[in-house]
């Protein structure tokens, strides 16, 4: 039970999923630790003192776990639908693996204890599969999930991943995967809080796709209870911990609220003094914009084209992308849509590009630099979205992921035009593209800019390292001077420069990216009614005082503090 | 002992629902059921990671084995399974 005597303690972290949140915390249970060794036969030397067990309870007791594993995900699976049912059910039928039966009793026969027979077969299969690469190697990290479970259940552990207290709840994690939120529900949970994990990670993509408050780097959130009523505002970052009902019952209130205000909020972007800017979607498919509320929205800001990519041998053919495009663009009649061309490379690997491993995936061939090798895959994608295009009143666009010098763009959208694509442009992730944008202009029809990336390459820090969330926080100030850069280069030549990046889905955000010269802001649809709101509480002049004061910060808590703290 | 070979139409190879699906029906046959590529060694059909570890992709070839009462039967039916696009099916559910 939780110490309710205990005086309330403030935790704070990086807010990525704006909105307010109260309730009792409940906590991921994390991959179990492997105890010492038991020794199982006679004659085997023990590392401790620990009593003698013997092969066939450890091997009943191993069954049991892996029955138990598969009754569990079979469960799962069962309350799941689509995908995440198909997914739970292949792991069910694996942990039912007679394989596995024989491997865990061979082990047990040799001297291993129930949870080491587990781990060692688990591991010997998990090699087999990452020897397999591609897609097989990839489903070696679902092997780990379901060794984790059975070990759990070996070692009489509740199994990891997501609690279910009976009530609705704030998730608190190390950090979060996305097979860890598979069946998570955003009606049973209130918020969530990691103790790792940046302004990009998973954590930060789901909470907005949900719309549920989060913070992420928030050191000593595992330390609380499970149970502790806690606040949290996801804007801020700051968690309430141990706080009372009386406070939980406030912010509850407040919330509410907010809710019911910005449900109110309709039309189209703009400041409060009228400057138009364009309220976009980012989606992966025509499925992401089921249910969304697209009022005000002008169209897709970023049409990421990967999902018809991954998991397959071959390339998509040309009469299968032309489906999957012209559904997304049959939304938006009257609207825009920009079409990303394929995002691949060594760090989101696909088995039919072939392409090698490499030391540094973040910086080796990726995005556009791929058709430097293997024009083939670009040409027909670009060939499927104009043909497309063509069945649609949509205005279509195509932008590259990855591009870093002029040249680059200038032969991207030549090639765009070639099929007759008229409005061709480039993403901006690359600091060498920021720091040219004036270049870039004269060739490409219009910028996006990528904040995910672009921090992580200006500060240097990888998107996956939770140690460094702080420097990938998009508040940093190096990186939104060089979106200055852009927005700049963008207003002296007529040309559009948005941003597409989870950057633009953070309320406090969008004034300072509007006063820097933004025109565009595209997001998950549901981020869009809380920064459409924040919009409308600034005039033009204003927002250009924010983004003054965040350029002037030292760091990005510092540009958030000097924004916040400035109203309205 | 019975054999048939047979070539893996489903889009994606012999892994994820099309592999599912397989085991399943190779458990539910009355005699074991194995499974090999080309002259690799054969393995237990009824094993998910044993077929996922065949990596046999779309176009594969491979060889479904079986002895006793009832393994023709057993192997027509399975092999009748592998040379369906069962992605295909997939999407028709959807």
């Amino acid at each position: 039970m939780p110490d309710l005597d205990a005086p309330p303690r403030v935790l704070h972290g990086i807010g990525v999923g704006p909105g307010l949140a109260a309730g009792p915390v409940a906590r991921m249970a994390s991959p179990p630790a492997l105890p010492d060794p038991r020794p199982v036969l006679p004659d085997q030397p023990a590392p401790t003192d620990l009593p003698v067990s013997d092969p066939d309870r450890e091997l009943a007791d191993a069954v049991r776990a892996l029955e138990a594993t598969e009754a569990d995900l079979r469960a799962r699976a069962d309350a799941a639908t689509g995908e995440a049912r198909d997914i739970l059910s292949a792991q069910a039928m694996i942990a039912a693996d007679p394989t596995l039966r024989e491997g865990v009793a061979e082990r047990v026969r040799s001297g291993d204890d129930a949870p080491h027979a587990l781990r060692s077969t688990f591991d010997r299969h998990r090699e087999i599969l990452a020897a397999l690469g591609g897609y097989l190697g990839e489903r070696a990290a679902d092997l780990d999930d379901i060794a984790h479970r059975a070990i759990a259940a070996a070692l009489g552990r509740p199994m990891p991943g997501l609690p279910a207290p009976g009530h609705p709840f704030v998730l608190i994690a190390d950090d979060l995967a996305p097979a860890d939120t598979v069946g998570l529900d955003p009606e049973t949970v209130l918020a969530l809080v990691t103790e790792r994990g940046g302004p990009t990670s998973h954590t930060a993509i789901l909470a907005r796709a949900l719309g549920l408050p989060a913070v992420v780097g928030c050191a000593g959130i595992l330390d609380v209870p499970d149970g502790t009523l806690v606040t949290v505002d996801g804007t801020s970052g700051r968690v309430g911990a141990g706080v009372g009902e009386e406070e939980a019952a406030d912010v509850r209130a407040r919330a509410a609220d907010e809710r019911s205000r910005l449900a109110a909020g309709r039309g189209p972007g703009r400041t409060a003094d009228g400057h138009p800017v364009d309220l976009m979607v980012n989606i992966g498919s025509a499925a992401d914009l089921r249910g969304a509320d697209l009022d005000g929205v002008t169209g897709v800001g970023l049409f990421r084209t990967e999902f018809l990519f991954l998991d397959r041998r071959d390339a998509p053919g040309l009469d299968e992308q032309v489906t999957a495009y012209a559904e997304v663009f049959s939304h938006f009649p009257e609207g825009t849509v920009v079409v990303r061309t394929l995002d691949a490379g060594a760090d989101k690997p696909l088995p039919f590009l072939g392409l090698p491993e490499e030391p540094n995936p973040a910086l080796g061939v990726r995005g556009l630099r791929v058709a430097r090798d293997r024009p083939g895959i670009l040409d027909t994608q670009l060939a499927a979205i104009a043909r497309a295009a063509e069945r649609t009143t949509a205005d279509v666009w195509v932008m590259a992921p990855m591009v870093s010098t002029p040249p680059e763009a200038a032969d991207f959208v030549a090639r765009a035009r070639a099929f007759g694509l008229r409005t061709a442009g480039v993403m901006v992730e690359v600091p060498a593209a920021a720091l040219r944008a004036e270049r870039l202009v004269e060739v490409a029809d219009f910028l996006s800019v990528g904040t995910n990336d672009l921090s992580q390459y200006t500060l240097a820090a990888d998107r996956q390292s939770g140690a460094l969330a702080d420097l990938l926080d998009p508040w940093q100030p190096a990186l939104l001077q060089l979106i200055a850069t852009c927005a700049d280069a963008g207003r002296r030549s007529g040309r559009s420069v948005g941003v597409c990046g989870e950057a633009a889905a953070d309320p406090a955000l969008a004034p300072v990216l509007v006063g820097l010269g933004v025109t565009k802001l595209s997001m998950s649809p549901r981020s869009v009614p809380a920064v459409r709101a924040r919009l409308a509480a600034y005039e033009r002049a204003e927002c250009e005082e924010l983004a003054r004061r965040a350029l002037d910060a030292a760091d990005a808590a510092a540009a958030r503090a000097a924004v916040l703290t400035a109203g309205p | 002992m019975s054999t048939r070979t047979v070539a893996i139409a489903s889009r994606t190879g012999l892994h994820a629902r099309p592999a599912a699906l397989f085991v399943k029906a190779a458990a539910d046959q009355d005699v074991p059921v194995r499974i090999r590529v080309g002259d690799g060694p054969a393995v237990p059909a009824a094993s998910m990671l044993a077929v996922l570890s065949l990596g046999a992709g779309h176009g594969t070839e491979v060889t479904l084995e079986a002895d006793g009462p009832g393994a023709d039967a057993a192997l027509d039916s399975l092999a009748a399974l592998l040379a369906r696009d069962l992605d295909a099916e997939e999407a028709a559910d959807a």
